[in-house]
């Protein structure tokens, strides 16, 4: 299959390595991944900040970059959500009636990358090696808008070597909330410093998610305090193999950007 | 003169408890350093959601209750005067009087002025929102007519000079050391022995209660809902204080909500099931009790009905927000959002707090009146899920920070730099350079992986207590295009 692949502004402009994996991981699976050179963002954070006005140039943008791509796939779930549930929303508002369709038709094509494997590509077993003790947290916009359920842990339950260990409260959000974060700093950080009681309580390695967003948050905050245990995207633990694997496996992700 | 529409009037400023003194950040900074609130609320909100997940669980067609509790509540909304004027005709005509009004301050003056009619000086309450939201203890106090909480969780809350912090649950924030000392210190003639049990508690609370309850004259309620074809009331609780107020004093005055009406008798099958588990946690509550207008020797003998817009109308009519006037007060919401759970319902500054108080309080004030609460909320959707008639609460708060963006007259910084990047993003080329412009941030961390701690406003927001990764020399696209040679 040709996928084409929404690095999203995040992972794109700060976090490329989980970009990286995404394609690598695709490619070893045997399907030929495209980069729409186009893409930005998804425009959610404009939305969920207040500003659905300036976000229809940005979602027309999205719809232009990925005109005809079969498959578009992307390794978030909150900006897969918001393209599902969003984009379409915010042109048909600005009175878009045409890009609203558009959207809507690209949404139908647009999978998050755990929902990708297990309900497109229907495998399970990536065929990945990652020899570390690793605990899940499932990101609110995957878990309840996405609902991706447990398509993460199959995935992960799959990898050679992966000892996988549960979170305690996962299902409470980290805190994260895009803008949330910055204009509530205060809330956000207390409910970050319960999460990461949480993981350091597993005494995971690492912290792994769908969502860099998340994991630039609850990573932000386990660095701060010199904790040891890092976060790494599922796609990055996935994309991971005998072969791939840095001689260190310190913070640095387990394929080379 | 000639009459200058200026939209559908809100809640008025002065009067009643929808505004706080202080925005959602600033007084959640305080809250968030109270140790004793943080653990008082945790056991709380933990407590109550393991038994709703319970009770909730084990109705198979719960989704389909809750998609019959979103559908009654949407198909009322629509037609709304037709049902209250069907309401207000029964109650009539089971002997009851019907009194409209357009906001707290006329629904105060006309509960003053029918307490005042009676003679009384003094009122027994049944746990009520619309009383709390309109401020009418305050009211009642200004006219010399002292007003006794009777729920136990209010009175706590009365007798601490505290304001309530939970829709279901005013006194969440005490524990019962706390309350014990509330007591002690409050009540006339208490044991001097009161220990922090909670029987002892409550029978502390039972025997200076129900000297007020055989005393009073008249009592004041809320209702959870009205059946219009019936003209049936109903309040739901679960000490009983309730059923002591409808029933024993002569002259008993509803105030309620004109969005709490519900068209016939048959809909409280769905809401007396959603109701009961969503917000205590049990499979029924302990008592419901109906009436409708008054029965000749049997209970008051005077029934008045105050029907209270307060803003409720102007809420009607935002096609996205008017959602919000579904709730049925459960607080389910309250008790699984992790702001609330953190920051207590205080910071909130409404009678409304959580996740329902930060999409209804805005609507029903004007949303410039509160606008810092739908930004309280990281839109994690736990509050949706729970909701037992479904309010898409995260849609809304979405939709009102936009409603505030879209009201401001001049562009602040913040808008500024949204609309400088919503240039960028939807141009590949200048998005191109902005990254690069992004990339440049990574000289500031000398070779280190993570920026420095210090950094200017709005940065240091999240630097303050996070770190932020030195950004990558290069791109992902950048990467990919020199590999694939684009």
């Amino acid at each position: 299959m040709k996928v084409a692949l929404f690095a999203t502004c995040l992972v794109d402009t700060m976090v490329p390595q989980v970009a990286m994996a995404t394609a690598r991981l695709l490619e070893r699976l045997g399907h030929e991944v495209v980069v729409p050179p186009g893409q930005s963002c998804c425009g959610q954070m404009h939305v969920n900040t207040g500003y659905r006005r300036e976000a229809v140039p940005i979602v027309a943008n999205h719809v232009r970059a990925f005109a005809g791509a079969e498959a578009v796939v992307a390794p978030s779930g909150s900006c897969v959500a918001s393209i599902h549930h969003q984009q379409a929303a915010v042109a048909r508002r600005a009175g878009e009636h045409a890009l609203a369709e558009e959207a809507a038709a690209l949404a139908d094509r647009t999978w998050e990358l755990s929902q990708f494997l297990v309900d497109v590509l229907g495998v399970t077993d990536v065929g990945a090696y990652y020899p570390h003790r690793v605990t899940y947290h499932p990101t609110c916009h995957s878990l309840r808008m996405l609902k991706v359920a447990d398509r993460p842990l199959q995935l992960l339950r799959a990898v050679r070597g992966l000892d996988l260990v549960e979170l305690p409260a996962a299902d409470q959000c980290c805190g994260f909330g895009g803008t949330f974060a910055v204009k509530n700093a205060e809330t956000s950080t207390a409910m970050l410093t319960d999460k990461m009681a949480n993981v350091l309580s597993t005494h995971a390695e690492v912290c792994t998610a769908g969502d860099a967003s998340c994991l630039m948050h609850i990573g932000g905050g386990l660095s701060r305090l010199r904790s040891g245990t890092r976060t790494v995207h599922l796609a990055e633990i996935l994309a991971s193999t005998e072969e791939a694997v840095t001689p260190h496996q310190s913070t640095t992700p387990a394929v080379p950007a | 003169m000639t009459a200058v529409f200026l939209g559908i009037p809100t809640a008025p400023r002065g009067v009643g408890h929808l505004r706080g003194d202080l925005s959602f950040p600033d007084a959640a900074r305080d809250s968030l350093r109270d140790g004793q609130l943080r653990a008082n609320l945790g056991h709380a909100t933990a407590t109550i959601r393991g038994k709703r997940a319970a009770v909730v669980g084990e109705v198979p067609d719960w989704a389909e209750l809750r998609e019959a509790g979103r559908a009654i509540k949407a198909a009322t909304m629509a037609r709304l005067d037709e049902h209250l004027i069907a309401l207000e005709e029964q109650v009539t005509a089971r002997g009851g009087t019907v009194h409209w009004a357009s906001d707290a301050t006329e629904a105060n003056e006309i509960v003053t002025r029918l307490v005042q009619a009676t003679g009384t000086d003094e009122v027994v309450k049944v746990k009520s929102m619309a009383t709390q939201e309109i401020g009418l203890n305050e009211a009642l106090e200004a006219a010399g007519i002292a007003a006794h909480e009777t729920d136990l969780a209010e009175l706590i809350v009365q007798l601490g000079e505290d304001t309530p912090s939970h829709i279901l649950v005013p006194a969440i924030h005490k524990n019962r050391a706390e309350i014990r000392e509330i007591f002690l210190r409050t009540m006339p003639g208490v044991d001097p022995g009161l220990t922090d049990d909670p029987r002892k508690l409550a029978m502390a609370a039972r025997a200076h209660l129900r000297e007020r309850f055989l005393r009073a004259r008249v009592a004041i309620s809320g209702a959870n809902f009205a059946v219009a074809e019936t003209g049936t009331l109903a309040v739901v609780e679960s000490e009983g204080n309730g059923r002591m107020c409808l029933t024993l004093p002569q002259t008993l005055i509803t105030v309620m909500g004109i969005e709490k009406v519900v068209p016939t008798w048959r809909d409280l099958e769905v809401f007396l099931q959603l109701l009961p588990r969503s917000s205590t946690g049990e499979r029924m509550n302990p008592y419901t009790s109906l009436w409708a207008g008054v029965t000749p020797g049997d209970g008051p003998q005077e029934f008045h009905l105050v029907l209270v817009d307060n803003g409720r109308t102007a809420v009607l009519a935002d096609e996205v927000g008017r959602e919000a006037l579904h709730c049925i007060r459960c607080s389910a919401c309250l008790n699984v959002c992790p702001v609330y759970e953190r920051a207590g319902g205080h910071a909130y500054g409404s009678v409304y707090p959580g996740p329902i108080g930060a999409v209804l309080s805005p609507q029903l004030t004007g949303i410039e009146d509160n606008a810092s609460l739908p930004y309280a909320s990281s839109l994690c959707g736990a509050c949706y899920d729970v909701c037992p008639v479904a309010i898409d609460i995260p849609s809304i708060l979405v939709h009102l920070r936009a409603e505030h963006v879209e009201a401001q007259q001049h562009a602040g910084p913040e808008a500024l730099a949204f609309r400088a990047l919503s240039k960028a993003m939807s141009n590949p080329r200048l998005w191109r350079l902005a990254q690069k412009a992004a990339g440049l941030g990574r000289f500031l961390a000398w070779g280190r992986p993570t920026l420095p701690a210090a950094l200017p406003p709005p940065a240091s927001r999240w630097t303050r207590t996070r770190d932020l990764p030195t950004p990558p020399k290069e791109t992902f696209t950048q990467a990919w295009a020199r590999e694939h040679g684009g």
